[in-house]
């Protein structure tokens, strides 16, 4: 039913993948993800749409194998099917009116989701541009895409392989202090790169809009695992976001909650080849 | 085959013992606790029946299932036919002889409960007997229905939409079920334990409705996959909202983000739904301290507190801020609950969960509580004895006080009326909401109730639906 049309290893981390889901394809806007199950018994990993073709009825996201179901969808090939694929959930981007200039900031594959959003604000006029931070040049994804549509695509890698050496934040606090105007910031990538991001904006007041990945398991509003404290209330962010005015997320919080489950999920990857041969026999 | 005999009736104060597996061995596992009568068991149990002429147990039953008629067949030992009887009412036998709440329904009404120390007849047992004598040794049959050409959506697969779509489909409509999960079932799949009722008995009944020609789609969020309006636009001929209550409520103290809160349903939903009972042997993980605190006492509640016994927590507390007669689940469950060791603090109330430097909960705190004055609805209201609080050592907290309905087809489907706490406004009669052509049942529309209300709901809508339609 949902069966992977093309795949492409980005880095020895993280692998794109574009899926047929013709009803989500459809449907979708920037800003939403999906949860898909691979086999059976697997579980429900929450991933954001990178791009959609609707024509061709299809989604691309991009994951970072991180554990035991990342993995598992990383042994799928081109002509395999995953067992479930469900979306798109969350809400759409909203942006705000009248902005004239947008800077995306993306850590590793937080490319994937800025991408969606830069490219919405670029059909509607607005001048958008975009850094690509990543720890080595490998992980710096999608330059090539973004510059199709961004008036800059900076580059920052910790080691100074490629563009600026240190990190987006590095660039962003560089472009301010040299005077360009941001209306928005848009930064999305490991919880702690957003932290820092906001700590960059918040003097400056500058909007900033992040996209929170706290653990899920429906995603359809019904668990409330995936709450997160934005201006002192709690929000479930499947339903109420991910996209959040990050100037007020508590993110200390959000990264003790991401925690929750670590010794369970180091397990069940150490042990992975057994609960496959498990799961696979359920079938 | 032999009609309703005629006998003597069996006057036996309590009801035939149902076989149940011990409570010290049940509590760690998650195998069904009911073992389920005999046939013999059934036929003596179905003696106890008066056959009385004016029934009052069907009065309880909101789905009329036939009962006097339906036990008769039993007494004769004809299985199939006291299927065929009941099944004329209740497409989920299986499930509602298991969960309903037979004390506050059938059984509550039967007049051999009325005399002091006598048991009602055991409504419920008989039910669930005949279903899964059934369904191990039934014949099934594959119904021939003409189809009308009308299409049909129904949102939703818990028992409200099941039911809908059965109905609608036996009369002739293309029905298709459209459902957010990966599974169908609603509560049916992802709340309600294993160890009370087994998922291959949901499935079971499942698929005898899907044999009528009902056509289950998973993976579908109705308002974000495809709306109301767009169901519409593609044809169908009108929509069924049966979209449950599943929006879990916390109690807005300090600390409910901590690591160790769950909801209830996250925690039923991801040891149900999930298998993750079976982790590490499955990879959605589940952890619990070895001291356990539930806040609630439903049918809920109830479930989580046992549930989690089963995982190996040592010590299960359910606190509950009113007193055990206030307490909403099931008598039973609640009787199973302390056989299997889980303890209760009744006027209590959870009013802090406190943690460590790292983000996990250790401890609670909780307030004393009495009965005051009745309030509006009756009950005595529970008060704070002030001064009186004290700490509970825990590092699993499980909220289990409510769930409201699910606003996101409230948000996506402009005209639809909702009460202010979210709930689905219909026209009682009919099931009709504020717009034309859309329905809707169960949770939705009467907040967290029953499965047989919820049964009821959508059998109603089905045949309003098949009125309007039909043009009848
Ligand atoms: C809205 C949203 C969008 C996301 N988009 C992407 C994306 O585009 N690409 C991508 O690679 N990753 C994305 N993630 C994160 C991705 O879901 C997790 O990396 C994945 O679930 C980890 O599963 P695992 O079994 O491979 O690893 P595990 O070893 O089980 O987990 C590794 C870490 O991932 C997090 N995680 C685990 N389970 C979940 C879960 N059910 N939901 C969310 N986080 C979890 C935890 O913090 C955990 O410590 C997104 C998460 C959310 C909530
Ligand atoms: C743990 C627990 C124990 C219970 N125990 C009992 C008991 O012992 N006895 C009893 O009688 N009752 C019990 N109940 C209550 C009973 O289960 C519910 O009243 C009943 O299931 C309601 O049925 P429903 O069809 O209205 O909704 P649900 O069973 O909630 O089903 C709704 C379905 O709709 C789906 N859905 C929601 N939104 C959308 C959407 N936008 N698009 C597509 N699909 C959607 C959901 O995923 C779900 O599958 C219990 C409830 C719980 C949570
Ligand atoms: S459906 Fe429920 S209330 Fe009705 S007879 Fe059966 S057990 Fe009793
Ligand atoms: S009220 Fe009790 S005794 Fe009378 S018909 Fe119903 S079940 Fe039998
Ligand atoms: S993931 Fe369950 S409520 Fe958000
Ligand atoms: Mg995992």
């Amino acid at each position: 039913m949902y069966k992977i049309v093309r795949k492409e290893t980005l880095n020895d981390a993280a692998f794109e993948m574009e899926i047929e889901a013709p009803m989500v394809a459809r449907k979708c806007e920037a800003g939403q993800f999906i949860i898909l199950r691979v086999g059976e018994d697997g579980e429900r990993i929450p991933l954001t749409i990178g791009d959609f073709d609707r024509e061709k009825g299809t989604i691309t996201i991009v994951v970072q194998a991180v554990g035991f179901s990342t993995k598992q969808l990383e042994k799928l090939e081109v002509g395999d099917e995953v067992t479930d694929f469900v979306g798109p959930l969350g809400r759409p981007t909203e942006f705000h009116d009248g902005l004239k200039r947008v800077v995306g900031v993306c850590g590793g594959i937080g490319a994937a989701p800025v991408y969606p959003q830069l490219k919405a604000l670029a059909e509607k006029g607005v001048k958008v541009d975009v850094i690509i931070g990543g720890r080595e040049a490998q992980y710096v994804l999608w330059a090539d895409k973004f510059k199709t549509f961004c008036d800059h695509v900076y580059i920052a890698t910790d080691n100074g392989e490629l563009g600026t050496k240190g990190f987006g934040t590095t660039v962003l606090q560089q472009l301010i202090d040299e005077g360009v105007k941001f209306d928005e910031v848009i930064a999305i990538g490991p919880v702690i790169m957003m932290k820092n991001v906001v700590k960059v904006t918040k003097p400056y007041n500058i909007p900033t809009s992040v996209s929170l990945n706290p653990i899920m398991v429906d995603g359809t509003g019904m668990c409330g695992c995936c709450r997160v404290t934005v201006d002192g209330q709690t929000k479930f962010a499947c339903v109420d976001g991910p996209d959040f005015d990050g100037l007020n997320v508590d993110f200390d919080e959000l990264m003790e909650r991401q925690r929750f489950f670590k010794k369970e999920e180091k397990y069940v990857d150490e042990h992975a080849d057994r609960i496959c041969d498990l799961m696979r026999g359920a079938e | 085959m032999a009609d309703a005999v005629r006998r003597k009736p069996n006057m036996a104060k309590e009801k035939v013992k149902m076989p149940e597996q011990d409570p010290n061995v049940r509590n760690r596992n998650f195998e069904e606790v009911a073992l389920g009568y005999t046939p013999e068991m059934a036929m003596e149990e179905a003696t106890r029946c008066l056959n009385c002429k004016k029934p009052f147990c069907m009065e309880g039953c909101p789905v009329n299932v036939p009962i006097p008629r339906f036990i008769e067949q039993v007494v004769a030992g004809n299985f199939e036919k006291a299927y065929e009887i009941i099944t004329e009412e209740n497409a989920l036998p299986a499930i509602t002889g298991r969960v309903c709440p037979q004390e506050n329904q059938c059984e509550g009404k039967c007049v051999r409960g009325r005399a002091k120390g006598c048991e009602s007849v055991g409504i419920g047992r008989l039910e669930r007997f005949v279903a899964d004598y059934h369904r191990e040794h039934g014949e099934h049959k594959t119904p021939h229905v003409e189809k009308n050409g009308k299409k049909v959506a129904v949102v939703g697969s818990g028992p409200a939409g099941i039911t809908c779509a059965g109905e609608l489909a036996r009369r002739g409509y293309d029905v298709h079920v459209f459902e957010a999960l990966h599974k169908t079932g609603g509560v049916l799949s992802y709340g309600i334990p294993e160890f009370r009722l087994p998922k291959t008995i949901v499935q079971a009944e499942a698929d005898v409705v899907a044999d009528y020609g009902v056509d289950f789609e998973t993976n579908v969020v109705v308002g974000r996959t495809i709306t109301v309006d767009e169901l519409e636009e593609a044809g169908y001929d009108a929509v069924f909202v049966g979209s449950g209550a599943g929006l879990p409520r916390f109690q807005g103290i300090p600390g409910e983000n901590l690591n160790g809160v769950y909801s209830a349903n996250e925690f039923l939903t991801r040891v149900n739904l999930m298998k993750g009972y079976m982790f590490p042997d499955r990879p959605t993980p589940v952890k619990i301290s070895p001291t356990v605190c539930v806040v609630g006492a439903g049918n809920v509640a109830m479930d989580a507190a046992r549930t989690a016994k089963r995982l190996g927590a040592e010590n299960v507390y359910i606190v509950y801020r009113r007193s055990e007669e206030e307490a909403p689940a099931r008598k039973e469950e609640i009787h199973h609950a302390k056989e299997e060791g889980i303890q209760f603090k009744f006027l209590t109330n959870p009013i802090a969960v406190n943690g460590d430097e790292e983000g996990w909960v250790k401890s609670i705190t909780c307030q004393e509580m009495e009965l005051g004055e009745a309030d509006a609805s009756g009950r005595r209201r529970p008060v704070p004895v002030e001064g009186h609080t004290f700490d509970i050592e825990t590092g699993t907290f499980i909220v289990a006080i409510g769930q409201s309905p699910n606003p996101l087809i409230r948000q996506t489907t402009p005209g639809l009326d909702t009460q202010k706490w979210g709930g689905i406004i219909v026209n009682e009669e009919t099931m009709e909401t504020s717009r034309d052509s859309v329905y809707a049942g169960g949770d939705a529309v009467t907040g967290a109730a029953t499965v047989i209300l919820a049964m009821g709901a959508g059998k109603k809508a089905a045949i309003a639906i098949d009125e309007k339609l039909s043009g009848k």
